[in-house]
């Protein structure tokens, strides 16, 4: 079990944020940090992992204390064995694929997790490339590969997925997922894509200024267990379209854009650009092999 | 023609070189890295030699290696080290008067790479020394070479300082820039411009190098 009690004043570009968040996370929980940016969302991963000092608080994980102000421990980051994954992916350019992942070992460790890894993550055929001949998809394989040789407990990703076409993504999201299971991790992931955190975390924090204001399971934050409907897509406004009396709304779900058509009522809440459910019951949907 | 204040020039580029080098790393890592108030003093008395003339530099350090004051006579007395009209003074001068050549480039650099580079590594459990070695200094090869060059290029063409602190002595303080002045004084210009040519040739052979490597022509042309 992770416990964050943290407080930590923040300069942005939106001004001055007092961060003052208390979070819970089970082991081997899949957990997802949400909202806007500059919500503190990476400096909360950044203290976790002790690139970033509180200015109070406390972080204990398990039974062990990595920050407590009061008693002035502070542990160090290279003692904390975190297994992080950076947004840009932070690969060594002066190192092959090969040698980024061996870098990453401990003193005496096995090295056949290096091969493991490398088969796993499908990057057999690449080990002797640099970092700058990889496509974004084959780069946040590295990355993600490379956190995981030091055997870490905790997996944090910072907006892994979001340099990468939708392809990739999903292709991604379920390779995450086995790596979760497989390396039975407490996995921390910052994502904007409500897809992605339906189809991934077990749990779901929202934060806003520097405070937790929602949580819950994915199913019940974005409003899935309203509807009992067997068909639900989540997606982003588009365009909102009168026509005589009814609303047409065009919404973008995936790469698809879809019509629903809608009241006014209900079309009044709506503005361009907010994220939506899409969802239905009363039909039979038609299935086809593409 | 006597080699011997060439010899004495390359060999002061060198020895200056190689200790800047050494010198300059941890100074620039810390300036790069640090939040530290006292890190624009730090970095004014660094750059202070690229603006200040080479004689005031000299005259300073005359003043305080001498073993008339107290540093030099301390410096004499204790550890047997003349600074003054020697090699070892010549080197010390150079040193300092270079310093801005090899931090300058080393410092830029290193502000270059992203942060998550070295976040990265500490997150793996390695040190900060481990981090440097392996993933920041290997990634700034250029910036190297052209601390390098550039200091070394820088004391080949010093003047002012050696005079001051130097003298003229042949075979210990007399380097070829000296060697020029002395021999245009004499009137032998034939003299003054075999050193002139050669030093001329030597240093824009040496950054032509540097230039055609870190543009990358090298590597375009081995492909």
């Amino acid at each position: 079990m992770i416990r964050l009690n943290l407080k930590k004043t923040l300069k942005s570009a939106g001004g001055i944020m007092a961060l003052d968040l208390q979070l819970t996370i089970e082991k081997g929980q899949f957990v997802t940090l949400f909202g806007e940016s500059g919500a503190g969302k990476t400096s909360t991963l950044r203290m976790l992992s002790g690139l970033l000092k509180p200015d109070s608080g406390t972080i204990k994980v398990g039974e062990t204390t990595w920050f407590d102000s009061h008693k002035n421990i502070d542990l160090k980051t290279q003692l904390r064995k975190v297994g992080y994954v950076f947004q840009d992916y932070a690969l060594f350019p002066n190192m092959s694929v090969r040698q980024n992942l061996e870098y990453a070992l401990q003193k005496n460790q096995d090295r056949t997790i290096i091969g493991e890894l490398l088969e796993f993550a499908e990057l057999g055929e690449l080990e002797q490339r640099k970092p700058e001949t990889l496509s974004g998809g084959q780069k946040q394989r590295v990355a993600l590969a490379r956190a995981l040789v030091q055997r870490p407990e905790i997996l944090i990703l910072d907006e892994p997925l979001s340099a990468l076409d939708l392809k990739m993504r999903i292709k991604l999201q379920e390779y995450l997922l086995r790596v979760h299971k497989k390396y039975k991790l407490t996995t921390i992931l910052v994502s904007h894509d409500i897809g992605e955190i339906v189809k991934l975390s077990d749990c779901v924090f929202e934060l806003q200024n520097g405070r937790v204001i929602k949580k819950g399971t994915a199913a019940d934050f974005f409003g899935l267990n309203k509807t009992s409907a067997k068909f639900r897509f989540s997606g982003e406004v588009l365009k909102i379209e009168k026509e005589d009396v009814i609303y047409v709304i065009s919404v973008l779900i995936g790469n698809d854009i879809i019509k629903v058509v809608s009241d006014r009522t209900e079309a009044n809440d709506l503005r361009v650009g907010d994220q939506v459910l899409v969802a239905s019951k009363a039909f039979n949907p038609i299935i086809q092999k593409l | 023609m006597d080699w011997q204040p060439l010899v004495l020039t390359f060999k002061l580029a060198v020895v200056t070189t190689a200790i800047l080098f050494v010198i300059s790393i941890p100074i620039a890592n810390w300036l790069s890295s640090t939040r530290s108030k006292i890190r624009p003093v730090l970095e004014t008395l660094v750059s202070m030699p690229l603006v200040l003339p080479p004689t005031v530099l000299g005259f300073y350090m005359l003043v305080a290696f001498s073993p008339e004051n107290a540093f030099g006579s301390w410096l004499n007395e204790w550890l047997g080290i003349r600074l003054i009209f020697s090699f070892e003074g010549l080197v010390v001068a150079s040193v300092i008067y270079s310093l801005p050549f090899m931090v300058q480039p080393i410092q830029a650099g290193l502000s270059s790479l992203p942060s998550t580079l070295k976040e990265a590594s500490y997150t793996m459990g390695k040190s900060k020394m481990t981090t440097l070695l392996k993933i920041l200094l290997p990634n700034i090869k250029p910036s190297l070479l052209t601390g390098i060059v550039l200091s070394f290029a820088h004391t080949v063409g010093e003047f002012g300082v050696v005079l001051m602190i130097g003298g003229n002595m042949p075979g210990k303080t007399k380097v070829a820039s000296i060697a020029i002045y002395d021999e245009v004084e004499a009137l032998n210009y034939a003299a003054a411009n075999s050193y002139s040519l050669i030093l001329f040739s030597v240093t824009f052979v040496i950054l032509l190098l540097v230039y055609l490597t870190n543009g990358g022509y090298f590597k375009r042309f081995a492909q």
